[in-house]
């Protein structure tokens, strides 16, 4: 079986102060944070490849989390980074400028769950229609049929 | 005074060359495309919300839905996400019968993706030809799952059911004749002068813009950069099987496609050693997987190569028997991402070229 070398998560830790890591290993990063992370990620650990961007919704802990998974075309090794953002008004900054791959997963996540992202050139919604009201990713939400 | 204005034009939604329900708004100056905006939700169904009212094992057949042509890689990318979460064994049979399916997917996928391309640039007989090949894969999945197309034919913990007596050997006859069906093709498409005059130089894209982008499969390995989860990061039982990785060199439609022709050949070896190795291998094809799956609380986030590109599944657990949420990262939505600066200054007739070239399924982009 090929190794794959974990990532250096350690050395992020040291070079990033206000990172946390979780049980799973994942990177817990203040949502102020997230751009200054990423482009030292991008620069500095070869995390080139942003392969995917999605959130979910804690309606009890009232809080929206970003997930990012970034991989390392050169190195081989993954990452999963998250930060939280509040419920009501929930904003982060795009990653568009450090990744291009950003740019309709963003879209994608303001259309289901609403969350706004500060920077991107082109946030409006993407699958829904336009005049479509809520976020239908939300927990809280109720569709026509209300099959549960 | 002579003046020029641009105008829009809407190709599609309803449009042969759009592969699905896929509209994009071009903003033209005489013949050049200067804009180019892509609308899809077309066929959003929600599958994500409707995988939180689901229990695990429902949510597979709504896999099967997504990108309907490798419907096998679909589920496979699903359940060994689940599995990995609930750290569930998979016997070696079922190992084999996943990647033996998932490569003749791959295949159906690809000598679909060749034959449409060629009826998009405008070889009708290219497009029969593939037809004809793909059939006779499909009677073959049929036979083992039931199903033409929706398979279903994973399950959390193994597959659905053991091959039937002489099914193998109808693959490895089948196999064995594939690389003189691949010879036609190359015949009647890949070597063709309009063809490749159509393709060759158009839609470049550079190694770098394809990293930024996150554009996966052989759009990203017709740039010549080597990334393919089945080496890089094997999963399964990749890791047993000797094949290589074609790579394009200019990056342009032409490398694109020819990517996917070569990547046909790929898989052809791979299920034949698979089909030699599962000989010697017997035993159960599901594992010990509770009958009410309720994995521990937590998340996961798994990926493979599928055949558009990388498929990745984000799942959350909280602990009861329905996932809390799952999302799809889908390769035909992220690989059209960059459709906009691809076509800008092309020709009109160029962008069926290019959009076909990426090979995007709609039911995948909208999910």
């Amino acid at each position: 079986m090929k190794q794959i070398s974990p990532a250096p998560l350690e050395e992020i830790r040291q070079k990033f102060s206000y990172v946390e890591l979780d049980e799973r290993q994942n990177i817990i990063v203040p949502a102020d944070k997230l751009l200054e992370l990423m482009k030292g990620l991008k620069d500095e650990f070869a995390f080139d490849f942003l392969t995917n961007e999605t959130a979910v919704d804690y309606p009890e802990e009232s809080k929206l989390e970003m997930v990012y998974n970034l991989n390392s075309i050169c190195h081989g090794y993954t990452v999963m980074v998250k930060a939280c953002v509040a419920r009501d008004n929930p904003e982060v900054p795009s990653l568009f400028p450090i990744w291009g791959g950003a740019n309709w997963q963003e879209r994608e996540i303001y259309d289901l769950l609403g969350i706004v992202f500060t920077g991107h050139p082109n946030l409006k919604r993407i699958l829904l229609d336009d005049r479509f009201d809520g976020y239908p990713l939300r927990k809280d939400f109720q569709w026509e049929s209300g099959r549960e | 005074m002579l003046k020029t204005q641009e105008y829009t034009l809407n190709f599609g939604p309803q449009h042969p060359a759009t592969h699905g329900v896929f509209q994009v708004i071009l903003t033209l100056d005489g013949e050049k495309i200067v804009k180019a905006e892509p609308i899809c939700g077309y066929l959003h169904r929600g599958i994500e919300k409707l995988a939180e009212a689901r229990t695990y094992t429902q949510v597979i057949p709504y896999t099967d839905r997504m990108d309907y042509l490798a419907a096998m890689l679909q589920n496979l990318g699903y359940v060994q996400a689940v599995e990995k979460l609930m750290e569930i064994e998979v016997p070696e049979r079922a190992e084999y019968l996943r990647v033996i399916t998932g490569e003749l997917s791959r295949l159906t996928s690809h000598v679909l993706g060749t034959g449409v391309y060629a009826l998009d640039i405008g070889a009708f007989t290219g497009f029969l030809v593939c037809f004809r090949e793909r059939e006779k894969m499909m009677d073959l999945l049929e036979e083992l799952t039931g199903s033409r197309m929706t398979l279903s034919y994973a399950r959390i913990g193994g597959v659905a059911d053991d091959a039937p007596e002489g099914w193998l050997d109808k693959v490895d006859q089948l196999m064995d004749a594939m690389p003189g069906y691949i010879d036609e093709y190359n015949g009647l498409i890949t070597g063709n002068e309009i063809f490749q005059a159509r393709t060759k130089f158009v839609g470049q894209l550079s190694p770098e813009t394809a990293v930024n982008y996150s554009l996966s499969g052989p759009v990203l390995r017709g740039s010549g950069v080597n990334y393919d989860l089945r080496k890089n990061m094997p999963y399964g039982i990749y890791d047993r099987f000797d094949f290589e990785v074609p790579l394009g060199t200019n990056g342009d439609c032409f490398d694109r496609f020819y990517c996917r022709v070569r990547e046909m050949e790929q898989s052809v070896r791979i299920i034949k050693q698979a089909v030699e190795q599962i000989r010697e291998v017997d035993g159960p094809v599901m594992g010990k997987a509770p009958k009410v799956l309720k994995p521990p609380k937590g998340d996961v986030y798994h990926e493979i190569e599928s055949s558009k590109g990388i498929i990745g599944y984000y799942v959350v657990s909280d602990g009861s028997n329905k996932p809390y949420r799952v999302h799809v990262r889908r390769p035909s939505f992220v690989n059209l991402g960059y459709l906009d600066e691809m076509v800008r200054g092309y020709l009109i007739a160029d962008l069926v070229a290019i959009l076909g070239s990426i090979d995007i399924v709609l039911g995948e982009v909208d999910c």
